[in-house]
């Protein structure tokens, strides 16, 4: 059988470019040294892991660095996530956040405004997969709550 | 020789189309199919004699309880247990193992007991163990696991010693596939008088399993891995030991005789079935076990270890294959795709219609064992067939061509 024609479209809907560009050479992968706010998770379900870390000075994040272990869609979600988050201020990484959640339920529109990010909006459609997407993101919101 | 083609037939979820392709699956050592008798029995209860056990007195409470005390028995029978008495219907093999961590344990251990488990164990044959110990003050030890995840047994005499009161151990892997050799951890449990409780939610669906040639104390295992339905679980249990343990959950059908300062326990084995038990479920996993009867278990695992060997010659011919376990092997791989994370391989293999399972199989000592984060495993069960391997193959070799970056 010929498996290039026979990749379902679907995959190609989920596997963005630019996810799997992210995932092959995930950008901000490291460690801060004196990180501002540091958050590790784990998904109890996949073992999936991340630590992310902040630096804030006058309300705004100056660098995102991220660690960890997972699926493409979690490493490449971080990836893009860490690079749009350098240079915004705390309200809007909380807006970013609340766009990147609603994106995640299907509504697809909210995630637009999001750049690179909007390549992870056909992740909706695995709903399995949601929660990989999703694990830096709370880390993020963890790491808000901490700097409130 | 078994038909698994034949017997696929019986199986109505497996006729469909699942992402454009017909369904192939691999997923059963997480839960396994139902075959049509099973769901026309549960059916039959509800649509004929749905009534409560053991105390409704008119027809349909009698038939049901007749029901129900025959799939008992029909359990019994397959596992060779000397009687009824001995088989306890829980809700699932953790149950089963919770029952003696609570009823057994805490009425047996004090501080300085050892209980001996594997490191290879489902997280349900560990936890209960590490809560009965932490709410006893015994202490865990640990089997030693050879590199291709076997357990050591060549220095059992210094972890089963007179400190020992309890060993709790896999019968088959859910991970690594390992066969445990059940009877010589029995015999040296045996001569210190230590207690032993099998894990037997991989073994009973798969293999001959017969309690009394194994000797094994307590055996737990689940319905919905041998084609009954999800809610029903066993425990086998030596009635000595079962008579002397106190009840694991108190209330409805488990007293002889309650007053409002105490109460008598009922008789074996209902002074371990409080409340009103899963019926139509232990009927259903009744007729499951007909329905394997009447195909055989050791055709069953003969079945199953062709297929495992033609699953392994093959998933080595893919390059960038890990394949991870012991040689001899229950009926399932656990494997590796170079770096490709088992939850991709998974979602690539859905859309091709195979479903295997993509994690840590709540087993995470294992994984830490292993150094990996997760892998990807397919299990086999009596209706899986050599078409559904070579599916699996060119499934893996598509999901390398699309993440284009494994070796």
């Amino acid at each position: 059988m010929s498996l290039e024609n026979s990749y379902p479209v679907k995959l190609n809907e989920l596997y963005r470019d630019v996810i799997l560009d992210h995932y092959r050479r995930p950008r901000n992968k490291g460690q801060l040294e004196q990180p501002s706010v540091s958050v590790d998770l784990h998904n109890p379900v996949c073992g999936d892991e991340i630590t992310l870390q902040l630096l804030v000075e006058e309300g705004r994040i100056r660098q995102a660095r991220f660690m960890g272990r997972g699926c493409s869609i979690s490493q490449a979600s971080a990836s893009m996530m860490t690079q749009q988050l350098e240079g915004k201020t705390l309200a809007e990484a909380e807006e970013m956040l609340d766009r990147f959640k609603r994106m995640m339920r299907g509504d697809e529109t909210a995630g637009e405004p999001l750049g690179d990010l909007y390549a992870l909006h056909g992740v909706a459609k695995f709903p399995v997969r949601v929660k990989c997407a999703l694990l830096s993101w709370e880390a993020l919101e963890r790491s808000l709550e901490k700097l409130r | 020789m078994m038909d698994a083609r034949r017997i696929r037939r019986d199986f109505p979820v497996l006729e469909q189309m699942v992402n454009g392709r017909p369904l192939v699956y691999l997923d059963s050592a997480a839960t396994a199919q139902k075959p049509r008798p099973v769901i026309e029995a549960v059916r039959r209860f509800y649509e004929e004699y749905n009534a409560n056990v053991h105390r409704a007195i008119h027809t349909l409470g009698e038939r049901a309880t007749a029901e129900y005390e025959e799939a008992r028995r029909k359990v019994a029978r397959f596992i060779n247990a000397p009687g009824p008495r001995s088989i306890v219907f829980t809700k699932n093999a953790t149950e089963s193992i919770n029952l003696v961590a609570y009823s057994w344990a805490r009425g047996n251990l004090k501080p300085g007991d050892e209980i001996l488990v594997s490191p290879i164990e489902h997280h349900s044959n560990l936890v209960p163990w590490q809560l009965a110990a932490r709410a006893t003050g015994a202490r865990l030890r640990f089997f030693d696991v050879t590199p291709d995840g076997r357990l050591r047994l060549d220095n059992l005499e210094g972890l089963i010693t007179e400190r020992t009161r309890l060993v709790a151990v896999t019968h088959v892997s859910n991970v690594l596939g390992t066969i445990v050799p059940v009877h010589e951890i029995v015999a040296a449990a045996r001569r210190v008088g230590a207690v032993v409780l099998v894990d037997g939610a991989q073994s009973v669906p798969h293999m001959p399993v017969d309690v009394q040639a194994l000797g094994c104390d307590f055996l737990a295992f689940s319905g919905h891995k041998m084609g009954g339905p999800t809610g029903i679980g066993v425990l086998y249990g030596r009635e000595e030991l079962l008579e002397r343990m106190d009840p694991f959950l108190g209330g409805g059908d488990m007293i002889s005789a309650v007053r409002l300062e105490s109460s008598e326990w009922a008789d074996l084995p209902h002074k371990f079935e409080a409340g009103t038990p899963p019926i139509a479920e232990a009927i259903g996993l009744g007729a499951a076990v007909d329905y394997l009867g009447g195909i055989g278990m050791d055709q069953v695992h003969a079945h199953e270890q062709r297929l495992t060997a033609y699953a392994c010659e093959r998933l080595r011919e893919v390059p960038g294959v890990t394949i991870y376990g012991p040689e001899e092997r229950g009926g399932l791989v656990t494997f590796n795709v170079g770096d490709i994370h088992p939850h991709d391989l998974a979602t690539v293999l859905d859309q091709h219609g195979i479903a295997i399972r993509a994690g840590h199989h709540c087993a995470q000592p294992v994984m830490d064992w292993l150094g990996v984060p997760a892998t990807a495993r397919a299990s086999f069960w009596i209706y899986n067939t050599e078409e559904d391997i070579d599916r699996l193959v060119d499934g893996l070799r598509a999901a390398k061509e699309f993440f284009g970056h494994v070796p």
